[in-house]
């Protein structure tokens, strides 16, 4: 096989992996448009907040203690211990929960019947106030992960493949967090469709996406699915957030994944679990090979905008994306 | 209310008034919020924190004292021309907005409004041309000083030839990425290596396409301008993919601490430029955390003090400090006008003996400004990460840029500007 198809074919398996990355963002913003019809603006600030909580928890850090500091004139920043991860993971769980009750009672309770667009300019709202909380919370400061994840091209896959080309071939390079990625996608979205299947409040979560009146009217409160759907978007959010942050370690430009997933969104359709994934391997392979075969010809730095051109494409074709519900209103 | 009580009242605003007027004031643009507020957090707090010791320790400058009026810029250009429409009514002398994107704003407004900007080793680089750009300065150092600094280093290494090597530029996509480009380019043909220029996207959060041609193309060098997320990231996927960390080297707005702690030991090895030298046992330092932060006044929660960006601010505010002194001296008054803190700076000269006796001996180069040269002598170090001991090493001592390179790209972007803009070369 000549290196040229070989390396077109690492970027095409880099590119699906990448995909993964995008669609764990993504999946957040399904769960609560499915269920709320809110398109969720602070899903990657909620993934920034999920993720700064853990490292603050795991590191023992006092939280608010600057304000703390300011107010009491006292110097403490740490509570001088370290949690474990899988009981650190467990209360920023809790966080989010929390979280998500707070979001319910104090906003979206009192915008019941409001047009979307002001129930989205409630999320920008609730984005930036996030992420200034976070920041008051834990600090500016970038924040190491020590979960333990592993890091680096996997030497076996390299070693294996590494005799298929000639000499300027040297292995197909994947990337071992990606390949952890995959399976906590795989494994999340499993999770994701056998809670909506088999579970009362996943049927009674699918009963309120499907019509609020109609699953009003047969006794399911609607406050307690929305907390419930935001606490999954919130636990959604974390997972997201730990896979983006090994990468870079924690920071405030976390946040910033959402405009990754938002191509995604708009090809794979806001209502569908399966078109979140699928639409981010479309868009994480169409991505990387549109670099990898035309960007050295227009100078690089073609995948930000490339998505949104794929997604645009699909829309014009098909609004409401490859899986998304095909709204129709008779008038 | 009669006339006689609205005249008291006017009278007790004036006395009121009166101490603002004659602060010396100084804006800090920070950014300590958004995405890149890990490098803006330490370097305000340098900045801030040396200027409060000042006032602590000395009184002030000639018997001024300092006010520092901070405003949230979070590296956004429209916020950051904000907060100086908003801050240079209180009389400021001068403004170091530390983005690029906003000096490329404020160089017109600045001049128009007679303050001057002092772009630190950023912004726009021919502004080193001081007699078509008056009002701004970039000493000690300018980016294109640093592409050929970086080259010069490289010659060194490879016993003065870079003949058939191949250099990667990874570059964010932005006016700072960009302007090493012209500079390696022209390097590139005098001394014979190729140049491969690889953008990343705002933020870089994900590189992945990038460093895949890396590894695809095995460049013998990897060099990097990058700030924010793009840093970290770059040196995750480079010991993704096991580039030899020692051949990587990123300019010194991409060698912090920040920016190589979450690879962890991965990072090892991986070099960066610094326009100054960082030693945490620098007296001055004693000076700030006893006058500043024992005292309740620390701009940060003090855990930066002697952190790379922390010492580049703090290296910042002795620069302002020190033209605020010239200029004082200058004109034989306490109480400075930005007109009078321009001459200071352009009057400026650091000698080691000086910075010795400020407590932070060695920390910049020596080096003097004039009205024709706003860029001092851009010099830098190469310093190399040591994961194990989690510190930078500095590997060399003070490199000088190549000048026959710099300059004429200097003297021909600056005419250009100041045909564009119709401005009249000349000292003021």
């Amino acid at each position: 096989m000549s290196t040229d198809f070989l390396y077109l074919v690492e970027v095409l398996i880099n590119g699906l992996m990448a995909g993964v990355m995008y669609s764990l963002v993504a999946l957040g913003f399904v769960l609560i448009f499915k269920a709320s019809g809110i398109f969720n603006y602070a899903q990657g600030v909620m993934a920034l907040f999920a993720a700064l909580t853990l490292a603050g928890v795991m590191e023992g850090q006092v939280p608010f203690a600057h304000l703390i500091n300011a107010v009491f004139g006292t110097e403490i920043h740490h509570f001088g211990w370290h949690v474990p991860a899988l009981l650190a993971i467990l209360l920023t769980v809790g966080v989010m929960v929390i979280f998500a009750w707070a979001v319910q009672r104090f906003v979206f309770r009192h915008l019941v019947g409001q047009e979307p667009i002001i129930l989205f300019m409630a999320t920008i709202g609730l984005a930036y106030f996030l992420e200034g909380v976070g920041d008051l919370m834990w600090g500016s400061d970038i924040k190491t992960l020590a979960l333990g994840l592993p890091q680096g091209g996997s030497r076996w896959i390299e070693d294996m493949t590494a005799g298929m080309g000639g000499d300027d071939f040297y292995g197909f390079f994947i990337d071992k967090l990606d390949m952890v990625a995959t399976v906590v996608a795989i494994i999340l979205v499993a999770s994701l469709i056998a809670f909506s299947q088999y579970t009362k409040h996943g049927r009674a979560m699918r009963a309120v996406a499907d019509d609020h009146q109609a699953a009003l009217s047969v006794g399911i409160s609607l406050n307690f699915i929305w907390i419930l759907v935001w606490s999954l978007a919130g636990f959604v959010a974390l997972v997201a957030g730990i896979m983006w942050g090994a990468k870079s370690g924690v920071q405030f430009s976390l946040s910033l994944i959402a405009l990754k997933a938002l191509p995604v969104l708009m090809l794979g359709g806001f209502t569908s679990i399966p078109g979140a994934i699928v639409g981010g391997l479309i868009i994480g392979v169409g991505e990387k090979l549109f670099e990898f075969s035309v960007g050295p010809l227009i100078g690089g730095a073609t995948e930000n905008w490339f998505a949104y051109v794929l997604a645009l494409v699909v829309l014009v074709f098909r609004p409401q994306g490859l899986f998304g519900e095909k709204i129709i209103e008779r008038v | 209310m009669t006339m006689k009580k609205l005249a008291a009242l006017a009278v007790t605003a004036t006395i009121a008034a009166a101490p603002v007027m004659a602060e010396l004031v100084i804006p800090d643009l920070s950014y300590r919020t958004g995405p890149y507020a890990a490098g803006g957090t330490p370097f305000s707090d340098g900045y801030q924190d040396y200027f409060n010791m000042l006032n602590a320790r000395d009184g002030g400058i000639g018997g001024e004292m300092l006010r520092v009026l901070e405003c949230e810029t979070g590296y956004n250009t429209e916020k950051g021309v904000e907060c100086y429409e908003s801050t240079k009514g209180e009389g400021a002398l001068v403004y170091q907005p530390l983005s690029t994107g906003i000096t490329y704003q404020l160089i017109p407004k600045a001049t128009a409004d007679g303050i001057p900007l002092h772009t630190m080793g950023y912004g726009r680089t021919s502004a080193a041309n001081g007699e078509v750009f008056n009002w701004v300065f970039n000493y000690p150092a300018n980016y294109w000083d640093a592409a050929s600094v970086m080259v010069n280093y490289l010659l060194a290494e490879n016993g003065d030839s870079l003949e058939g090597k191949k250099i990667a530029l990874v570059y964010h996509n932005s006016a700072y990425g960009k302007e090493p480009i012209r500079t390696l380019e022209n390097l590139s043909a005098q001394h014979g290596f190729e140049l491969t220029q690889l953008a990343v996207d705002h933020p870089g959060q994900e590189q992945k396409s990038q460093w895949l041609q890396i590894r695809r193309e095995r460049p013998d060098y990897v060099l990097m301008w990058g700030w924010g997320v793009m840093n970290q990231v770059a040196v995750q996927e480079a010991a993704n993919i096991g580039f030899p960390m020692e051949n990587f080297i990123g300019n010194w707005w991409s060698g912090a601490e920040h920016d190589v702690t979450p690879a962890g030991a991965g990072a090892n090895g991986y070099k960066s430029l610094n326009m100054n030298r960082i030693d945490a046992n620098l007296p001055v330092f004693d000076d700030i955390k006893t006058h500043v932060h024992e005292a309740g006044n620390a701009a940060g929660d003090g855990t930066n003090v002697g952190k790379v960006l922390y010492t580049r601010g703090m290296y910042a505010a002795m620069l302002a400090s020190e033209a605020i002194a010239k200029a004082q001296e200058i004109h034989g008054v306490a109480d400075i006008t930005p007109a009078m803190m321009r001459d200071g700076m352009e009057a400026l000269e650091l000698t080691a003996a000086r910075m010795e006796e400020l407590g932070m001996a060695g920390v910049g180069p020596e080096f003097s400004v004039s009205c024709q040269d706003h860029g001092g002598t851009g010099l830098g170090i190469v310093q190399q990460w040591d994961a194990d001991a989690g510190q930078w090493n500095a590997l060399t001592d003070y490199i000088a840029p190549d000048d026959a390179v710099t300059l004429p790209l200097v003297m021909e972007d600056s005419a250009a500007f100041a045909a564009e803009n119709g401005i009249e070369a000349g000292c003021m």
